[in-house]
């Protein structure tokens, strides 16, 4: 293998870059990124970032001195069109083509926009730096009040961000219970609670009806948002956090399987074994069926495992992903790891909900699944270390 | 020199935060007694809530571990090493002597 792309260069395309030379590959690696930053860490943009603390220098993923010493050539600001298994070739949206041996395709994916609402200033969605500096900017020249919709992590990370800036800010989640589908209907509510505890106000059970606006073409603004029920939220800052959407369409006419996401077999090798996915993109084959994962952990770790596989040309390594994420909001940190969702029964196995400091074990048949921990590093760490683990040997 | 605690209340396995504006965590590893910085050098995080394993210790957050003997990080996330600080031992309570700040690289 003489050349290698990686396509997408943040977390997942970085690490890619990392395990390659890690794993002795010391050939060319050409890295294609959409946005002209050089790899960045996004879990500040929607807290630190966001509230100003922490300068978007701050959040390089590699100084310098590390990218020179990945040697690695960096194709930034610029969007792949499209793969060509026949020739090995991505064809950049700059016209250049790079033929490769082997691809890592690391393309993450977008925010989901909210239906309606092109156009309109004052709408944000939080996935890119950019995202952020222009919801920052509008933060700073709020005054009608901040509506988030989606109680998510994102959206409670924006709203706790927004009372840390002193902004009213109101929550809107079309769910009885946030977080719910994730950690369950009782740890969910323990959870929300922190957004009343901090004085944002929490709406549950109820979508979003419609945007209302000011002004006419380009000077359209966001001015409130209509609810199901008929309440009218005044905002002149409006944030989606309702998902997002895998980066797929550039492999339309690829002959690769896509099905909400690049699909993959247990080590992330793709139908050709000479493409592999990773990070948000990826929907690898998992003991019950294809699965995608959303987290920070998942686009670090996964990457060795398809690099592996990927050098060796066959699946000789299935990935284990460790389940693990975490959220920092209104000065609390969450902290998930294993499959709560596979759980039959979760207790609270130290602290309280009551006092915001608890860990709760989610069991399946007895058996511990996994853990979530409301401020407490300490015991969500040993706990995490008693989870087995959930992938049945091939 | 920041008296810390006795020794016998700092048993194998445990560590200790002791604030500051540069916060230090004292450790416990195997009888050994070690002082590191305590914020993680990747991201905010408590290293005194880490998890203890021979001398290393992993960041409560992102997993970035780090030898408690030199303060240099075994890998990723974390690039940059934490401080290590002196250790003494007098009439059975610990010690830290700081490292002083411009020794941070």
């Amino acid at each position: 293998m003489r050349t290698v792309a990686v396509v997408g260069a943040s977390l997942a395309g970085l690490r890619a870059v990392e395990e390659l030379r890690t794993q002795g590959f010391d050939g060319r690696i050409a890295v294609i990124g959409e946005e002209p930053h050089q790899p960045y860490d996004r879990p500040p943009l929607s807290k630190a970032y966001l509230t100003g603390t922490c300068p978007a220098e701050g959040l390089r993923l590699a100084d310098a001195a590390d990218l020179d010493g990945l040697g690695a050539e960096w194709h930034l600001g610029v969007r792949a069109d499209s793969l060509d298994p026949g020739t090995r070739s991505v064809r950049l949206s700059d016209g250049t083509e790079i033929v490769a041996d082997g691809v890592v395709i690391a393309t993450g994916g977008r925010a989901r926009p909210l239906p309606a609402a092109e156009g309109l200033a004052g709408v944000h969605t939080l996935r890119t730096l950019d995202d952020a500096a222009a919801l920052r900017a509008d933060l700073d020249e709020s005054s009608a009040g901040v509506v988030v919709i989606g109680a998510g992590w994102i959206g409670a990370e924006v709203a706790s961000t927004c009372r840390t800036l002193g902004l009213p800010v109101t929550v809107v989640e079309a769910a009885p219970t946030p977080l719910a589908r994730v950690l369950g209907p009782t740890m969910g509510a323990h959870c929300a609670a922190l957004h009343t505890d901090h004085g944002a106000d929490l709406r549950t059970g109820v979508g979003v009806a419609s945007l209302t606006s000011t002004g006419f073409g380009p000077w359209k603004r966001v001015s409130g948002v209509v609810l199901d029920d008929g309440t009218h939220l005044p905002a002149d800052v409006v944030v989606a956090g309702i998902g997002m959407l895998p980066n797929t369409e550039w492999l339309a006419g690829s002959g690769l399987p896509l099905d909400n996401g690049v699909l993959c077999d247990a080590g992330c090798v793709t139908a050709f074994p000479s493409v592999v996915a990773v990070g948000d993109v990826a929907r690898y084959q998992g003991p019950d069926g294809p699965v995608r994962h959303e987290h920070w952990s998942n686009a670090s770790e996964q990457p060795a495992t398809a690099v592996r596989n990927l050098l060796a040309g066959t699946t000789i390594q299935e990935y284990r992903p460790s389940g693990y994420f975490w959220s920092d909001q209104y000065g609390t940190r969450l902290q998930v790891a294993g499959h709560p969702a596979d759980a039959d029964e979760v207790a609270v196995v130290d602290g309280s909900p009551s006092d915001r400091r608890f860990v709760a074990e989610y069991r399946r048949e007895g058996a511990a699944v996994g853990v979530l921990a409301m401020n407490n590093p300490k015991q969500f760490g040993r706990l995490r270390r008693l989870l087995p683990s959930r992938v049945v040997p091939a | 020199m920041i008296p810390v605690c006795a020794v016998a209340d700092l048993p194998d396995g445990e560590a200790v935060r002791i604030p500051g504006d540069v916060p230090i965590a004292v450790f416990n590893a195997g009888g050994e007694i070690y002082a590191i910085d305590d914020t993680c050098s990747h991201q905010d995080a408590s290293l005194s809530e880490g998890w203890l394993e021979g001398c290393f210790v992993e960041c409560p957050l992102h997993a970035a571990s780090f030898d408690l003997r030199t303060g240099m990080p075994t890998g990723a996330p974390a690039k940059k090493p934490v401080r290590t600080h002196e250790v003494t031992i007098q009439d059975g309570v610990i010690h830290v002597v700081p490292q002083n700040q411009e020794a941070v690289v």
